[in-house]
């Protein structure tokens, strides 16, 4: 896997969004700089990055959402739904945001899209996407890694098909959301801002050297594959929670939970231990969001992944690939594959309709 | 203000000898009523004098004090201490939970308690655990129109009751039906209002006013039981910065703000001390109330001194954080000239105020939109005085 090169189309067009939940501030600050700079590009950046504000209603209110979970409504069923004047907010703004950024699956999309967000569980700084063999998104978490080394970084990969994805970033050709904890809702956190900026600079960084030609070279990446959810302990009449996140499991996201770890502390005192016969990574432990989904935390399995060496296109030398079987595996993954047609540079920088973007005073 | 007569047979009504203090009508007057009762302690040359003058000193004090007195304690205390403060004993206490529907240690404890109140239970104090707002807590929501700890205002709780009302005024208005007046002899005697911050604090207990003895010997007490972790006391008695909270219903509120924890999340340890510091507060109740004596003692306290703002642009948007020196210092020492804000392009402003303070509720969650990022205190050694239960029977007065 590793001998051979890819050559992949310039991750030309480059959406980067915020406030995709309205509390997770440290996206909605990144997001609102950005736009009150509106940072004039270089030419030789060789990027178009369009800065989008994704739920301002929900900003407004520093609330995760407003009537639905903006983030859950990308699955191609909610895209392509009707709209009437009851439809959520969310739901509408999904569609305006897939006219904007997509259409999901089509040839128009945004080559990549970065959705920010923030969690209150200790995991550091993770990729979360839905595949393990895009290979850009590979890239640059490999790239990210060895940049910042203040924080550990991570990929989690939720193995859905395309149509079932229903985040933000599943919405690009390439797409990713950067997670980054643990921040309580509602608050920023310097260190936290300032380690999503530096994030979102190596992975423009990175976009910038790939598109000018640059070869990376080939290696393995660890990833966290997503098993399953764990919900808390609840009463059996009321549904309420009857036990909290063990102390010695609490901050503890990627340390290897075993069987008969401590997983909960009931409020009797009692613990709860893991039932599993696999030893797992948890991850998003505790994070508040997911009280109402159901979830306390989520189990993953860890493996070592090949990536090859990658490169853009050059100039005329559309579609050429080594083939081989994987190669047509891999080509019906890569989304947004342009068939004998060139595409333009854009230059151009958080010049959406105020409409689109919402308020970004 | 008692007259003579009501002053004597309340005196008289008791077998235990005990005189209700407020404002004398004349002296010869009631001693006139006294000696016509035939009470034979009072008729005790020694006894009557020293009644009469201690009735007589706290006529004439400013404080407007009601005392109980009992009269062989009476004259002991006379030659050890006249600075017992006598109160009656705590039996209604209320602890309450879900003031912010999402600070989850409280609302997770007062459930608890509610199902079950064997944790909680004390001899001879009616514990009541409560849900303050229950809408909030079913929505995980600070508040659904107005926040709760800041509408038991005059003005809100002698509105006329209606459905218009914003929903955390009405609920205002029954929660001083339930646990008080406010202000009024029925109020409730102690009322704990559980609270999580996403600020540093620890378990910081709240007092709101430097004058009641009552709960400076509590917290006293509790900080001596869970040291040496330590349990700072910030004090809220200030003109501009007091703020009308649920708990202000009881005559002797105390506020309990455990973090940091992110609203709508609970951690088991945020979750334990808060527990851990409850158990130590109803051992002191029921201590006072079995009759221990706590002799005088002094009190550290964080007065509230400034709210201090996130710096803002013209439109009134934040344009800096709180500084990484500054986040999570809470009750550290904060100088003139130390790092307070950091812009989003890096530059560092300073705190230019005119002596050290200790910041706290620094980047507390729910106080962006109350324009406040964190508040500056300054220490202060408060002294209570002795405290005893009165051992006659308790007054409604």
């Amino acid at each position: 896997m590793e001998g051979r090169e890819v050559v992949l189309p310039t991750v030309s067009r480059v959406a980067l969004c915020g406030g995709t939940h309205g509390n997770e501030l440290s996206g909605v600050y990144l997001v609102r700089e950005r736009l009150k700079r509106k940072r004039k590009v270089e030419e030789e950046d060789h990027i178009s990055v369009v800065t989008v504000m994704s739920n301002p209603r929900a900003v407004q209110q520093c609330r995760r959402y407003t009537e639905t979970d903006l983030n859950r409504c990308f699955t191609h069923a909610t895209l392509s739904g009707p709209v009437t004047d009851k439809t959520p907010y969310e739901i509408v703004r999904s569609q305006e945001l897939n006219t904007l950024l997509g259409p999901k699956g089509s040839p128009e999309a945004m080559d990549l899209v970065c959705d920010l967000h923030n969690t209150t569980a200790n995991m550091g700084l993770c990729l979360i996407a839905y595949s393990d063999c895009d290979w850009i998104s590979l890239h640059i978490y490999r790239y990210l890694q060895r940049q910042m080394s203040d924080i550990p970084v991570r990929f989690i990969h939720f193995d859905l098909p395309l149509n079932e994805a229903y985040s933000l970033d599943s919405v690009g050709k390439h797409g990713f959301a950067i997670e980054i904890g643990p921040q309580a809702h509602g608050v920023v956190r310097s260190n936290i801002l300032s380690t999503m900026q530096e994030g979102v600079q190596h992975m423009l960084e990175w976009v910038h050297l790939f598109n000018s030609g640059t070869q990376f070279e080939g290696g393995k990446v660890d990833v966290y594959t997503m098993v399953k959810n764990v919900d808390y302990p609840r009463d059996f009449e009321t549904h309420g929670i009857t036990a909290a996140i063990h102390p010695q499991l609490q901050d503890r996201d990627f340390c290897l939970l075993r069987p008969n770890d401590p997983v909960f502390q009931t409020f009797s005192g009692e613990t709860l231990k893991y039932k599993g016969t696999e030893p797992l990574y948890p991850f998003f432990i505790n994070e508040c969001a997911y009280y109402e989904k159901g979830i306390a935390l989520s189990l993953a399995r860890q493996r070592s992944v090949g990536i090859p060496s990658i490169r853009s296109e050059r100039e005329g030398e559309q579609g050429k690939r080594t083939s081989s079987a994987d190669e047509m595996e891999e080509e019906e993954k890569i989304k947004g594959e342009m068939e004998g047609e060139g595409y333009q540079k854009l230059i151009e920088y958080g010049e959406e309709s105020d409409s689109l973007n919402g308020q970004h005073n | 203000m008692y007259n003579t007569t009501e002053l004597c047979s309340v005196v008289s009504g008791h077998s235990s000898p005990a005189a209700i203090l407020c404002k004398c009508t004349t002296r010869t007057a009631f001693i006139s009523q006294l000696v016509k009762k035939r009470q034979p302690w009072i008729l005790l040359p020694g006894n009557f004098q020293r009644l009469l003058s201690r009735v007589l000193k706290l006529a004439l004090s400013s404080e407007g004090l009601y005392q109980l007195f009992n009269i062989p304690a009476f004259t002991t205390a006379m030659t050890s201490s006249t600075n017992v403060s006598c109160f009656h004993e705590a039996r209604r206490v209320a602890i309450f939970g879900g003031t912010h529907g999402n600070e989850m240690s409280g609302v997770t404890l007062v459930n608890l308690w509610i199902q079950n109140g064997k944790e909680i239970h004390r001899k001879g104090v009616e514990t009541k655990p409560f849900i303050t707002n229950p809408r909030a807590v079913e929505k995980c929501t600070r508040y659904v129109d107005t926040d709760l700890n800041r509408a038991f205002t005059t003005e809100n709780l002698s509105a006329p009751s209606g459905d218009d009302l914003p929903y955390e005024v009405q609920r205002a208005q029954q929660i001083n039906e339930i646990f008080g007046p406010k202000g009024s002899p029925e109020a409730y005697d102690v009322i704990f209002d559980l609270h999580n911050t996403t600020s540093n604090m620890g378990c910081t207990l709240i007092l709101e006013s430097s004058k009641d003895h009552f709960n400076l010997q509590m917290m006293h007490y509790i900080k001596k039981a869970i040291a040496p972790d330590s349990c700072p006391v910030l004090l809220t008695e200030h003109p501009l910065l007091k703020y009308s909270t649920s708990r202000s219903v009881a005559k002797h509120p105390v506020g309990l703000e455990v973090g940091p924890q992110p609203q709508g999340v609970l951690r088991s340890n945020i979750f334990e001390s808060m527990r851990v510091v409850l158990k130590h507060a109803l051992d002191f109740i029921e201590l006072f109330n079995e009759g221990l004596e706590f002799p005088p003692c002094t009190v550290d306290v964080f007065r509230v001194s400034e709210k201090m703002d996130y710096p803002r642009d013209t439109n009134g948007n934040i344009i800096a954080m709180v500084h990484p020196n500054l986040q999570d210092c809470d009750w550290e020492p904060l100088n003139p000239g130390d790092p307070m804000f950091q812009t989003f392009d890096g530059t560092t402003l300073r705190y230019e105020g005119a002596g050290t303070v200790y910041p706290t509720f620094i980047n507390e969650a729910a106080y962006y939109e109350k324009q406040q990022a964190f508040v500056t205190t300054r220490r202060e050694t408060l002294a209570a005085g002795a405290i005893k239960k009165n051992i006659g029977q308790s007054y409604s007065v």
